[in-house]
């Protein structure tokens, strides 16, 4: 028996598909473009994933906000639309009562959340910006990129109540000149100094975060004193441990603030809150909902792709009648003639599927050049993991064999006599 | 070589049945050149399928070179052509995408010879059939007697014991058809046995052996030489 390694079972096999070229050609495509399909779609699912993992590297993603509103259901003799104000003293309290909790950094802001912004000198360059109250565990759940060899604010900062800030690169850039590093100057914060201690970058956390990059951040102790807040808090991040479910944190978070601040249990409205884990979840799901769908997308083109091979090797053998006839009268058994039509139909799923491939590669490379400097683009390092493309591969040989044996058992079926009386 | 004993073969149509070959009782010996006469739909062609294995008979025996011959399968049947018989067909039945050395080259592909080795053997072939200088060519740019000697080429590549051609000359001229017969003559002098299907009276002649069916049954046979 001719082995497939035979150049001439290859020269069989070229000059039966190389009859009708332009047939071949467009059959090709169809499984081309199933394969093509699964390595875009699914290496951009991967992209997406990557992207969205970079983006939330830097955060918590097991994290929440929670702030307070007002009230909407009179409860304990107060009355309705009773405005609320969280307390430094809830972080004790809230840290007591729910052991699941990790890190908890309050926060008093100005600037957002419609309070007016604060009114920012240096020298003749003046601006409003969002001021934030920070404690330094802030980083332990949100890191923030200082640069340019400053820091964030520390222990001491707090203790001490020290005129110091951090500030956003916007912030940079409006109060000062290209050319001066800003880190040791001081700028005017309600007429008060403060000495720049850290520059942080604009980090896009995803949504997850208000802070954007034209703020200014001082320790909270010395919010408190100019802005004269008292123990009032703007709202808390939480962290939960990574092994529990911050949903249900949330939820615990939520009950014990309103056993503290007197809110009625059903007042969906009193307690504000943003859950960074539920929509981790939701990218996460989304992403893996995009790489199911993509395999889906992809195999069932491919199936589609390569039953049109079957179809066109199923006409061909009709047109090719009397050659498989004239090929048996000289000696062909019905083994070779099987094995000759199978291979014509692997050899085209192979073929298409690697030049699907290749063209797939490609433009996942050009995705990936393109989106490279996109920051707001989320896709990172868009591939396909090369286990996946030699399984779609031999996906395909499969089914080139098992749909190639449609055309050539149709094509034994003919009896030699029957085949060379065919005109 | 050929031994074929009451031999009868129907065609069935859905109700009807035709009975084609009645009774036919045969011997052919090694290195004879066997012309089976007969008028359009006597049975020649169904008698020489029947002998080149392409068809099945109803009922009585055949044996080739010994060997009983009655419903083999397909793959059985398909070696048994390769090594016994090879065959020329009135419409030449040259793989029109193949050149002429392709095409000889094509049933010593079904023995399992190696490349190199396929190519010599053919290009023997072809030199014996006169066309040495064609062998890269294709059919289409064959007169009609060089494809019917590249047909020959290809029948005796597989070096069968027995050659079986059905009207060989039917689509040829009269004189490209004496130079086929020509050629198989000579090839019938090297010892091959050959069975040649006709009509025609002179290719007949050149035989030495000419047996004439009428209505499936064997009118006369009559040794020449
Ligand atoms: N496959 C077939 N089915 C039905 N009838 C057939 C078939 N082949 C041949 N015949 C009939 O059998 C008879 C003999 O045919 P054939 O052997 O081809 O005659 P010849 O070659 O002598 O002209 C004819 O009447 C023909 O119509
Ligand atoms: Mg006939």
């Amino acid at each position: 028996m001719n082995s497939i390694f035979d150049r001439d079972t290859w020269q069989e096999i070229f000059g039966s598909i190389g009859q009708n070229k332009v047939r071949t050609i467009i059959t090709v495509i169809g499984v081309l473009w199933g394969i093509f399909l699964y390595i875009v779609l699914s290496g951009i699912a991967k992209g997406v994933d990557n992207g969205f993992e970079n983006q939330f590297e830097r955060i918590s993603s097991n994290s929440m906000f929670v702030w307070a509103q007002y009230t909407s259901i009179p409860y304990a003799g107060f009355k309705t639309a009773r405005g609320i104000d969280l307390q430094l003293n809830d972080v004790e309290s809230l840290r007591k009562n729910i052991p699941e909790i990790q890190y908890i950094a309050p926060r008093i802001q100005k600037g957002n959340f419609g309070s007016a912004a604060a009114s920012v000198v240096n020298g003749k360059r003046s601006g409003s910006f969002a001021i934030y109250g920070d404690y330094p565990i802030l980083l332990k759940i949100r890191s923030k990129d200082i640069y340019d060899g400053g820091r964030f604010i520390n222990e001491l900062d707090i203790k001490e109540s020290r005129k110091v800030c951090v500030i956003g690169e916007r912030t940079r850039k409006e109060l000062f000149e290209d050319n001066i590093n800003p880190i040791g100057e001081y700028i005017k914060i309600e007429n008060i100094f403060f000495r720049i201690i850290g520059i942080h970058k604009y980090v896009d956390e995803g949504g997850g975060s208000f802070d954007d990059d034209g703020d200014i951040h001082v320790p909270f102790t010395s919010f408190k004193r100019i802005f004269n807040s008292g123990e009032r808090v703007g709202f808390l991040l939480i962290a939960g441990f990574d092994d529990v479910d911050i949903l249900k944190v949330e939820e615990k978070v939520k009950t014990q603030l309103k056993i503290i601040h007197k809110i009625h249990p059903d007042d969906d409205q009193a307690l504000g809150s943003f859950n960074l884990g539920a929509l981790f979840d939701r990218i996460l799901r989304f992403a893996r909902g995009m790489s199911f769908l993509s395999l889906v997308i992809g195999i069932t083109t491919i199936l589609a792709g390569v039953i049109g091979i079957g179809n066109i090797l199923l006409i061909s053998v009709k047109e090719r009648t009397k050659e498989i006839g004239i090929r048996r009268a000289i000696g062909a058994s019905p083994n070779h003639i099987r094995k000759q039509i199978i291979l014509e139909s692997v050899f085209l799923t192979i073929i298409a599927g690697i030049i699907g491939i290749i063209i797939g590669a490609f433009v996942l490379y050009i995705i990936n050049i393109a989106t490279e400097n996109l920051d707001n683009v989320p896709l990172k390092n868009a591939t396909v993991p090369i286990k996946f493309i030699l399984g779609a591969l031999f996906l395909m040989i499969g089914l080139g064999t098992v749909i190639g044996f449609i055309p050539a058992e149709k094509a034994i079926s003919i009896k030699p006599i029957e085949a060379l009386r065919e005109e | 070589m050929i031994e074929i004993k009451d031999l009868n073969k129907s065609y069935v149509m859905g109700k009807n049945s035709l009975h084609v070959l009645k009774g036919i009782n045969l011997k052919i010996n090694e290195g004879e050149l066997v012309a089976i006469m007969g008028s359009s739909g006597s049975g020649k062609s169904t008698l020489l399928n029947i002998i080149g294995m392409l068809d099945n008979y109803d009922s009585g025996a055949y044996q080739l070179d010994k060997v009983p011959i009655k419903d083999l399968d397909e793959t059985k049947a398909a070696k048994y052509r390769n090594k016994f018989l090879g065959f020329v067909f009135q419409s030449f039945n040259l793989i029109n995408y193949k050149t002429a050395i392709e095409n000889i080259a094509l049933p010593l592909y079904y023995q399992g010879i190696a490349s190199k080795e396929r190519q010599k053997i053919a290009l023997d072939y072809l030199d014996k059939v006169g066309l040495k200088d064609w062998s890269g060519h294709l059919p289409s740019e064959l007169s009609g007697g060089q494809k019917q000697r590249v047909a020959i080429a290809r029948a005796l590549a597989s070096k069968p014991k027995v050659l079986l051609a059905d009207e060989p000359t039917g689509a040829l001229d009269s004189k490209t058809s004496d130079e086929v017969m020509e050629l198989i003559i000579q090839i019938n002098k090297e010892g091959k046995t050959i069975l040649v299907v006709t009509h025609e009276q002179e290719v007949a002649n050149m035989c030495n052996r000419i047996i004439t069916l009428k209505d499936g049954v064997i009118m006369t046979d009559i040794k020449s030489k």
